[in-house]
């Protein structure tokens, strides 16, 4: 009988809490980068695009990412788990290196929007900030695989 | 990696494409509908696609492939059942946010709010599995 259909009851609500801050953090990860992608055409939608990403970024991206990390701590104390495990390894590497970049992502946006509100040109941060994206949503599918089928 | 490993992990990713439409749409509504709304239209509707067919097929496989469950299990049906109502509410919703103008909220908040729900009412189902 394969571990992951039967569990103890009392873990299914931080489960579910994890399950749910890992869907709503990459899918957040994934409308920022196409909000960056917008915002480095030029026009309009420019400044609404790059005030949009931060938002999504300090009110989504932030909060979601905290339920992720701290509901993994909480599920991994119920699972006594070995924590020298390759997949908690790889979940640990990936939200963990993760959160430097998410915090060098938060700066560049941080340093193109306060350049907006003074009514400067934003710059080029935007393009490092959406390939930044688009690598923590390729680390993440990698963390989902190792979650899903916790190799040895 | 199992067969089991695979199915689940091709589940999982659909689950996550479904709710992150789901997100998509919530960020759209936020905004207004002011801000990238073709594009991100377009990555709510293609997520929603490809979360609901791999959610059903892959979740259809699992039932069938494990010893543990039946097709015919009560939280299966729930399941299935939700599946359904979110399904239709998202592609409405989808199409809605597709037309030349921005779409009125008053005709897609309701659409938004049965997505939502019955998207998180599958996720709470597929963990807490009532009735086994």
């Amino acid at each position: 009988m394969n571990f992951a259909i039967v569990r103890p009851d009392d873990w299914n609500f931080p489960l579910l809490l994890h399950v749910l801050g890992a869907m709503v953090f990459t899918a957040l990860l994934a409308a920022l980068a196409v909000i960056l992608v917008v915002s480095l055409r030029a026009g309009s939608d420019r400044r609404d695009a790059l005030l949009l990403s931060f938002r999504v970024f300090s009110v989504g991206i932030v909060p979601s990412y905290l339920l992720m990390r701290i509901t993994a701590e909480w599920i991994l104390s119920k699972e006594n788990a070995d924590e020298d495990a390759a997949w908690i390894t790889i979940g640990f590497i990936a939200t963990d290196l993760g959160l430097l970049v998410l915090i060098v992502v938060g700066v560049l946006l941080g340093i193109s929007v306060r350049r907006l509100k003074k009514d400067r040109e934003p710059g080029r941060l935007a393009r490092p900030a959406m390939v930044l994206t688009m690598l923590l949503i390729a680390t993440y599918a990698v963390a989902l695989w190792a979650m899903t089928t916790k190799p040895a | 990696m199992s067969r089991y490993d695979w199915l689940l992990f091709l589940h999982l990713i659909g689950a996550f494409a479904a709710m992150g439409s789901v997100v998509v749409f919530s960020v759209l509504l936020a905004s207004g509908g002011r801000v990238a709304a073709p594009e991100l239209t377009f990555l709510g509707r293609r997520l929603w696609d490809v979360g609901g067919m791999l959610t059903l097929i892959f979740g259809i496989w699992l039932a069938l492939d494990l010893d543990q469950y039946d097709f015919f299990d009560g939280w299966i049906l729930l399941a299935l059942a939700l599946w359904a109502i979110a399904g239709a509410a998202g592609i409405r919703l989808g199409l809605a946010f597709d037309g030349e103008e921005p779409p009125s909220p008053g005709s897609v908040n309701p659409l938004y709010a049965v997505m939502a729900i019955s998207v998180t009412a599958l996720l709470v189902v597929m963990i807490y599995k009532p009735g086994v």
